[in-house]
């Protein structure tokens, strides 16, 4: 069973001349089948979680472990993290211009299983799944995320999250800007993939409100870089009701 | 109906972009064009049309130190049934007939070429055959002059190979016969020490067709100058330009479309990847809508893609129009740089770093690639992309 393993994990990031730390000694584990929410306010280093596990450049590991089924995360580089079985759905993914979603796709699933798709069971696999997410066919002939609205992004998001299986998907923020109807729609393709038994979920959100689509196993309030408090399902509850005050300032006074 | 876009995509790209509103296509030239390389002052590179050239790369091309030495470039022409090619002297009455050179190396590539290439299809004759023109360096400096003459309604594909090392400046005239169809691929895969400057003029007749395919992805300085003008209505100039400029390499293209006779269409679209420390690409297109030029359509496009830090782009579109009784006329600009935010998200996806840039360059490529319309020419171009992409960044 594949499970992501952060120990004590510390990450800064540059800014102004300056060294910041963000992340202040994270510890969790998550196992394939099961789901996390991560919630926390603006600020507290949520999002750097999932950038850093992603592995992105602006982030500087200054100590702790990050293990996939033993192996060392730190040590591979972003792609290597991809085929290893991370994925990140983003929450602002970049234009990529001249790119078709086909091609992107299509390079990036036989970049992730090894061996390029048999194109006849892989058209058909890619418009079931466009088609799950109620994105148009015509989508596939357009560039990667080149004037797509908020929603498109998502639903583009989790398209991949469908079609690449990873063995742990991070979703950061992946409800933030939606509309009800699009957080649904979203929400029953993250579903899909959690119904295999074969991922664990790392759902990193401000919100409560997705949480109504997608049942955590466990909730871990974030603050000022690390977990504050574990807890289940009814965590959120607690949140939605008090929201993070306590946390932000337990946070700032620690 | 004209409209200006600027699009410097991403803060930190190194490339700039001017936009003239008022063009001044003929007027900001320091002289008249003329033949006569004694009718134009050296240039000392402040001149409107040689501020982003390095004089000094020139070689001696512009100040008149550069003397042919005979050993200049080999030509060799292959030519199917139906076209002549002759070697002529200076004083062939076909010569320089397409137009007269605007600076001063154009005027002394045609002062000091002492043989020209005249390449003649016969009237009505459609070649199912390129002509196939070979320019070879063999190392010294060289001028040169050759003419691609088409009769009426005949149709020729001519493709122009330059490779090995020269100094070499040569004008190229094309001349369309009424309803005659030209395409010409010109490829600059010189050497990396070879420097290559020329005037092409093209005269398209009346509802004849010319389409240029400017490929350059060589040499240590490239500077051409593409110009077209119509000899009667219902002519159509399709420009389309494709550059990978690497490190140290300076290759640019002027264009002047001279709508000059009405009902004329053309569409110019020059696409360039820059990769590497100094790498320099400059696109300057001037498109001239005449008073006359009524029911004239005209689109022109510049995109040019920035791979790495230390690369600059200079990208001037032009349009100046003196008739509002036009089809259309637009121009657009823009300069994208492809990021450390791209290169993540694609590795993310699980895609190797410099797949992740195969992949952007081929995609910014593709769609100018699938207009060329020759098979064998695009495969070669998909292929050369590749060759630069694996060079070292």
């Amino acid at each position: 069973m594949a499970t992501l393993e952060i120990r004590d994990l510390h990450v800064t990031v540059e800014a102004d001349n300056a060294t910041k730390e963000i992340l202040k000694g994270v510890d969790l584990t998550v196992k394939q089948g099961e789901t996390h929410a991560i919630m926390g306010p603006n600020g507290s280093g949520k999002s750097t979680l999932a950038y850093s596990l992603a592995g992105h450049p602006k982030y500087t590991i200054t100590s702790g472990t990050v293990t996939l089924d033993g192996e060392n995360v730190l040590d591979m580089t972003v792609d290597e993290r991809a085929r290893a079985g991370l994925f990140l759905a983003m929450q602002y993914p970049v234009e990529i211009p001249g790119v078709s979603v086909s091609n992107f796709l299509r390079t990036s699933a036989t970049a992730v299983r090894g061996e390029a798709p048999k194109l006849r069971t892989w058209v058909k696999e890619v418009k079931e799944t466009m088609a799950g997410l109620q994105m148009d066919p015509s989508f596939a002939e357009r560039n990667v995320n080149e004037g797509f609205s908020g929603g498109e992004k998502k639903r583009h998001e989790i398209l991949q999250l469908e079609l690449l299986k990873p063995k742990i998907a991070i979703l950061d923020e992946t409800d933030s800007g939606l509309d009800v109807d699009a957080l649904r729609v979203v929400s029953e393709g993250v579903n899909r993939v959690r119904e295999t038994g074969e991922v664990g979920t790392l759902l990193i959100t401000h919100y409560t409100r997705i949480l109504r689509y997608i049942k955590p196993d466990f909730v871990h309030v974030f603050a000022n870089g690390r977990i504050a408090e574990s807890g289940g399902a009814e965590l959120a509850d607690k949140l939605e009701n008090e929201g993070y005050e306590a946390y932000v300032k337990g946070g700032a006074s620690a | 109906m004209a409209e200006a876009q600027n699009i410097p995509a991403g803060s930190t790209t190194a490339g700039s972009i001017a936009v003239a509103a008022e063009s001044t296509v003929a007027t900001r030239m320091s002289a008249p064009p003329s033949f006569d390389v004694a009718d134009f002052p050296v240039p000392h590179g402040r001149e409107e049309e040689w501020r982003f050239t390095p004089l000094e790369r020139l070689r001696g091309l512009h100040d008149g130190t550069a003397v042919a030495d005979g050993g200049g470039v080999k030509v060799a022409i292959e030519a199917p049934a139906g076209v002549t090619v002759e070697t002529v002297g200076r004083d062939d009455a076909r010569l320089g007939k397409a137009g007269t050179p605007v600076d001063r190396v154009a005027a002394q590539a045609y002062s000091s070429f002492e043989q020209a290439s005249v390449v003649t299809v016969a009237k009505e004759a459609v070649l199912t055959e390129p002509i196939r023109i070979a320019v070879h360096g063999e190392g010294g400096a060289a001028y040169g002059h050759q003419v691609i003459e088409l009769g009426a309604f005949a149709e020729a594909v001519v493709v122009i190979d330059h490779t090995g090392d020269a100094v070499l400046a040569a004008n190229v005239d094309y001349v369309l016969g009424d309803g005659a169809k030209l395409t010409v691929v010109s490829v600059q895969d010189w050497d990396e020490q070879a420097v290559h400057v020329g005037q092409h003029n093209a005269l398209v007749g009346r509802d004849a067709s010319f389409k240029s395919i400017i490929v350059t992805f060589g040499g240590d300085l490239v500077r051409l100058h593409p110009r077209i003008a119509y000899a009667g209505p219902g002519g159509e100039a399709e420009l389309f330009g494709l550059y990978f400029t690497d490190k140290g390499q300076h290759q640019e293209h002027r264009l002047l479309v001279d709508h000059n006779t009405p009902h004329c269409k053309s569409n110019v679209a020059y696409k360039g990847a820059l990769q590497g420390d100094g790498a320099h690409a400059v696109w300057i297109g001037d498109v001239l809508i005449q008073a006359a030029a009524e029911g004239t359509d005209t689109y022109e496009m510049n995109r040019n893609l920035v791979l790495t830090d230390g690369a600059r782009v200079d990208s001037v579109p032009n349009l100046e129009i003196e008739t509002g009784e036009i089809v259309g006329a637009g121009h657009a600009s823009a300069t994208g740089r492809f990021d450390d935010e791209q290169l993540f998200y694609l590795q993310s996806r699980g895609i190797p770093a410099e797949e992740a840039r195969r992949l952007v360059v081929r995609g910014f490529f593709a769609e100018l690639v699938q207009q060329i319309g020759l098979p064998d020419v695009e495969a070669r171009l998909l292929d050369k992309i590749e060759t630069e992409l694996k060079a070292s960044v």
